[in-house]
């Protein structure tokens, strides 16, 4: 009976667009489903540095150097306030980091993918970072609170992250020859895994009806990618570039752009740990965590000295 | 001449705090906890910072005498391992986590006395510069001191780790204090004040500073490590392949 009545009020509460807080009864799939998802959104800030930290000390100008290692920094911050959210679900922070290095928790399938040139770091400001906005705004208003308050910093500054990529190939894009082709490749090479990042078609996603419902989502899969498809499509032609999918063209009844098939396997190879990163990632991750084992300890350990030498001050 | 001189004096400045952000910036995702990498790279971000306000002034100083065209870019990307006037300790490897933070703190404290200094110079853009930059230099050696006594009195471990970095670096530092020509103040004069600042922390840290140890020279000069012709390879890269462009 009170399992009832008080799943009958939390969901009046989301119906009446009031916050889930940490503090409130919530159905245990809720609590499931948003610890899964913050974790895996921190987890993916944190894998979001490395395939850009790995243009750090080539940047080709001070300026860009500056700007992309800020950029970077952005995402260890997006990181912490992501992991504090996810840990009033009732997770501590070293048990989410230990999950994601053991390889159990997921992160966002495009970090996979290998940053090769210079001009990758305009395309995954573009197109990974303008894919994950448009998810991210939504997010603004999802249901659970600290969730929904994370996500309206994060959005500030992804939207910047976002108009510097598209800054970066603009200049490369008014180059020369060489600084054209290193655009178009790069655009090539993240389109088709940027529209995957909007996750499994509709048909095929099991969470996405009670996400709904409980306003964890509000649109869904194929809506946001259809949102962003048609977003680049527009955007694209200020660079003077294509997009790789000869299927791409306008429809002027839907009033949205059509698209080509996405390659599935691909897609649900990458997130079987099959992409061409995804050994690197963990390897990189385990190897700054195992490392950094004794830094905490120490750090730990310098703490517990301080606080007994101030514990014996005062007795 | 008074020119030239100043011109070396700032690209050595320069050449410090860029190569010093350089190495640092390798922690970057890389770090042991992810509060410390984001502190890190502030500090990586600062000396930027830094390293920029100093090409840029070097720039116009070279464009003025040499009717160049040179900018803070060409002077960072265009200049080979011996025109690098950096001191050697900034190109040194990272090494563990307790080495990268001594290095920031051997060097910040030396910093933060040049800067002192440097501020009252008569050269009002370097005095500007320096003023501007000891707000960051005086987070830089907190946040180092902070973990130089962390770690000396941490774990055995992490103790361990603090006197080996030292005896790595130590070597290194006698090299801020070499008088040449083109320094903008006396630096020996502020020897001792920089020995009293690392003896305080190293008291609080269980740490000593060696006795007398043969000191690396040749930074200034632009004669380097071994290390210094790869950082410049990687750093300088796609300017070197793509010359003249705008990226």
């Amino acid at each position: 009976m009170f399992l009832q009545e008080a799943e009958k009020t939390f969901q009046e509460k989301i119906d009446s667009e009031i916050k889930i807080e940490p503090k409130d009864w919530m159905p245990e799939a809720f609590r499931k489903t948003n610890l899964r998802q913050i974790s895996q959104h921190a987890h993916s800030e944190i894998v979001g540095m490395l395939p850009e930290g790995n243009w750090i000390s080539r940047a080709p100008s001070l300026k860009r150097k500056a700007i992309l290692i800020a950029k970077v920094q952005d995402e260890a911050g997006h990181g912490l306030y992501l992991y504090s959210a996810a840990e009033t679900l009732g997770m501590s922070r070293e048990q989410m980091v230990a999950d994601l290095n053991s390889g159990k928790a997921k992160y966002s399938s495009i970090f996979n993918y290998p940053t090769l040139t210079w001009a990758d770091m305009g395309a995954v400001g573009w197109l990974v970072d303008g894919a994950a906005i448009l998810n991210q705004v939504m997010l603004c208003r999802t249901s659970y609170g600290p969730y929904a308050r994370a996500m309206v910093r994060i959005c500030k500054e992804e939207s910047f992250h976002q108009r510097q990529g598209f800054e970066i190939l603009l200049i490369l894009s008014k180059g020369s020859k060489a600084q054209r082709e290193m655009c178009q490749d790069a655009i090539n090479r993240w389109w088709w895994p940027s529209l995957m990042m909007f996750g499994p078609k509709d048909s095929e996603s099991t969470n996405s009806d009670q996400s709904i419902k409980w306003k964890i989502k509000r649109k869904t899969n194929d809506e946001l990618r259809q949102q962003f498809v048609d977003m680049i499509a527009e955007q694209i032609k200020l660079l003077g570039m294509t997009l790789p999918d000869k299927d791409l063209k306008w429809n002027d009844k839907t009033k949205h752009y059509d698209f080509g098939e996405i390659n599935w396997d691909e897609f649900w190879n990458v997130v079987k740990g099959n992409g061409p990163c995804n050994k690197d990632r963990l390897i990189a991750r385990n190897k700054a965590h195992d490392e950094g084992a004794w830094v905490r300890e120490a750090a730990i350990a310098f703490a517990e000295k301080r606080k007994s030498n101030i514990n014996t001050k005062a007795a | 001449m008074i020119n030239q001189k100043t011109i070396n004096a700032t690209l050595h400045l320069a050449d410090t705090t860029l190569i010093l952000a350089q190495k640092n910036s390798e922690w970057c995702a890389h770090g042991p906890i992810l509060e410390q990498d984001i502190a890190i790279t502030n500090i990586t971000l600062d000396l930027i910072g830094q390293s920029r306000m100093f090409y840029q002034y070097a720039a116009e100083l070279i464009n003025e005498v040499e009717n160049k065209n040179e900018t803070e870019d060409t002077l960072a990307y265009f200049r080979s391992e011996r025109e690098f006037k950096n001191f050697l300790i900034a190109e040194l490897p990272n090494g563990d986590w307790a080495q990268t933070i001594l290095r920031q703190f051997f060097f910040s404290c030396f910093h933060q006395l040049l800067f002192e200094k440097l501020q009252h110079i008569e050269d009002k853009q370097i005095s500007a510069i320096a003023v501007k930059s000891l707000k960051e230099i005086n987070y830089h050696v907190k946040w180092s001191s902070e973990w130089v006594i962390r770690l000396g009195d941490g774990t055995l471990e992490s103790h361990s780790r603090m006197v080996k970095a030292i005896e790595i670096l130590w070597p290194y530092t006698g090299e801020f204090f070499n008088a040449e020509e083109n320094d903008l103040i006396e630096v020996k004069k502020i020897k001792s004040n920089w020995i009293q600042k690392i003896e305080a922390v190293f008291f609080e840290a269980n740490l000593l500073i060696p006795g007398n140890v043969f000191m690396q020279t040749g930074g200034k000069q632009g004669i380097h490590t071994e290390h210094l012709g790869y950082i410049l390879t990687e750093m300088q890269s796609l300017q070197r392949a793509y010359p003249g462009l705008e990226w």
